[in-house]
């Protein structure tokens, strides 16, 4: 895991007596150091991927790293969108990436389901007064 | 039920806190980052005299001061809401409500995005991602990089990513959109670097900058500025190359990058693949003032600042009975003015909860003197034009105040 860490710096120093902690991520066991975000724990371990956008799949990692943008965003022992560059690893933590859902506010052609967007119910409402 | 509520752990609420615990005031800090020290704790740069500012170090200096005088410093917390109770506000957490007579607002800066093309792959992030990374997690964002925008914050951190061993290619402007706008300028670029120039070890920046002064003189630089780029730190600085689009599949495998007209135009027939691992845009900083907003403070547009500024006054103060703010949310510059304007809040927030004292009186007529000092021997400036802009406020907050 230390493939991606500075561990010399010329006027930070020696990265050195880091404490490791064993946490998961999408059921693979990595190793981060005390202190380290669930962010910087894993891109430490190679890996930049953390979700892919809700409704088309594509792939999304870190962008600001301090909050504001919350690309970051993944489930953190159960607990959905939590920003994983605000967030400090813990022993046996277990981090799932965010995964692809599907998209029932689309359009629907389907006349047993109930009105998914407020368009679709305005019209079956119209639809209704007019009929 | 706290005299005040400080936002923000970062130099200006830290120093803030010191002040308001030296004259005996209950005070929480809250910060949304599980280490306090905020933006100070990336910065590491080369004064002219030789010595190393180091955000890392500053912050503990400001830690410990804070430890000594029992401050209570709480990290992992976000406030999202803030209302106005009968006596002060109700500062709404992640962790609860807390209840405080007074308010200081020290949130600091975001970043502007300049979205390109493809900006949303893995191994695309912001300057200030890439700086955390690099200086506080000591985390390597990539084997080779570039950096899309050019402006002072993002010359400072990719020297920060090459003295930590990390390959930039270069840096290049963004490709013009609606967006990129004054980014993907080459003049208006060429204005901002002018700001560090004296930084530079760069002969030719440096020489650029001694008759660069006149527009027309800075168009002719554009115009003339070498096909190879500038080099700084051995690293090749474009104002005449755009980055059009960022490519890959799964993560980032390169960019696309094109010559540019000195406006920004693309030279078609130019396009070339750079094979990069790694992208971090620039796009300058705006005050992060959301809070300010929520609770009903007046805001004033002033572009040497950097955008949406709460109104304030030379002593910190809102308009908003109890609420102040410090540091980059009143307006872009550097840490050290940041920690400077601190101090100064915190002994405002000090007089407000005391009352009339000679000698706090006597240390807020300092602290003023301090900020005033600290901004003009700035080593970095975000924007020449900062005393104007900080006269403007002043005005704004005597119209509103008496107009």
């Amino acid at each position: 895991m230390n493939k991606h860490r500075i561990l010399e710096h010329p006027v930070l120093g020696k990265l050195a007596n880091q404490k490791e902690m064993t946490f998961t991520f999408d059921g693979k066991k990595y190793i981060g150091y005390e202190g380290d975000t669930i962010a910087s724990a894993l891109l430490a371990n190679g890996i930049r991927k953390l979700r892919v956008h809700e409704e088309t799949g594509t792939p999304r990692g870190i962008y600001c790293n301090i909050g504001h943008c919350f690309e970051c965003r993944v489930t953190v022992d159960g607990k959905p969108g939590v920003r994983a560059c605000l967030t400090e690893i813990n022993r046996n933590m277990v981090i799932e990436s965010g995964k692809q859902h599907s998209t029932p506010f689309k359009p629907t052609d389907n006349e047993v389901d109930l009105p998914r967007t407020y368009s679709e119910f305005e019209n079956i409402y119209k639809e209704e007064k007019e009929g | 039920m706290y005299d005040v509520l400080i936002i923000g752990a970062g130099p200006a609420g830290l120093s803030a806190a010191i002040a308001c615990r030296e004259w005996n005031l209950s005070v929480l800090v809250i910060d949304e980052f599980p280490k306090p020290g905020g933006r100070l704790l990336g910065q590491l740069h080369e004064e002219p005299d030789g010595k190393w500012w180091n955000g890392i170090e500053e912050a503990k200096i400001l830690l410990e001061k804070a430890k000594q005088l029992n401050t209570e410093i709480r990290c992992s917390i976000s406030a999202h809401h803030i209302e106005k109770n009968d006596h002060g506000f109700n500062v709404y957490t992640n962790e609860g409500v807390f209840e405080a007579d007074n308010l200081l607002i020290a949130t600091g800066a975001a970043e502007t995005p300049a979205p390109l093309p493809g900006w949303t792959l893995p191994g695309v992030m912001s300057i200030g991602a890439a700086q955390v990374m690099t200086n506080v997690h000591r985390v390597r964002v990539g084997n080779k990089g570039i950096v899309v925008g050019v402006n002072v914050l993002s010359v400072a951190i990719a020297r920060e990513m090459q003295l930590a061993g990390i390959d930039l290619q270069c840096m290049a402007l963004p490709a013009l959109n609606p967006v990129t706008a004054d980014y993907g300028n080459p003049v208006k670029v060429m204005e901002g670097l002018l700001r560090i120039a004296h930084l530079a070890p760069s002969a030719a920046i440096r020489f650029g900058s001694s008759f660069l002064k006149g527009d027309g003189a800075k168009d002719l630089a554009v115009k003339f500025f070498p096909k190879s780029g500038v080099k700084m730190w051995g690293m090749p600085i474009h104002l005449r190359k755009a980055v059009t689009r960022i490519n890959g599949k799964n993560q980032v495998e390169s960019v696309t990058i094109c010559d540019i007209s000195a406006k920004g135009e693309i030279i078609p027939g130019s396009e070339k693949t750079v094979e990069v691992d790694f992208v971090c845009i620039a796009g300058g900083l705006y005050p992060l003032a959301e809070l300010a907003a929520v609770i009903g403070c007046p805001f004033q547009y002033i572009e040497e600042l950097g955008g949406h500024i709460p109104v304030h006054n030379e002593q910190m103060e809102t308009p908003v009975e109890g609420l102040f703010v410090a540091g980059n949310i009143t307006g872009i510059e550097s840490g050290k003015v940041a920690r400077a304007q601190g101090t100064l809040a915190g002994l405002s927030i000090a007089n407000r909860v005391i009352g009339t004292d000679g000698q706090l009186e006597n240390q807020i007529q300092q602290a003023k003197m301090n900020v005033k000092t600290i901004r003009e021997n700035a080593t970095i400036q975000f924007h020449p034009g900062i005393e104007k802009g900080r006269n403007q406020m002043e005005e704004t907050f005597y119209n509103i105040l008496h107009g």
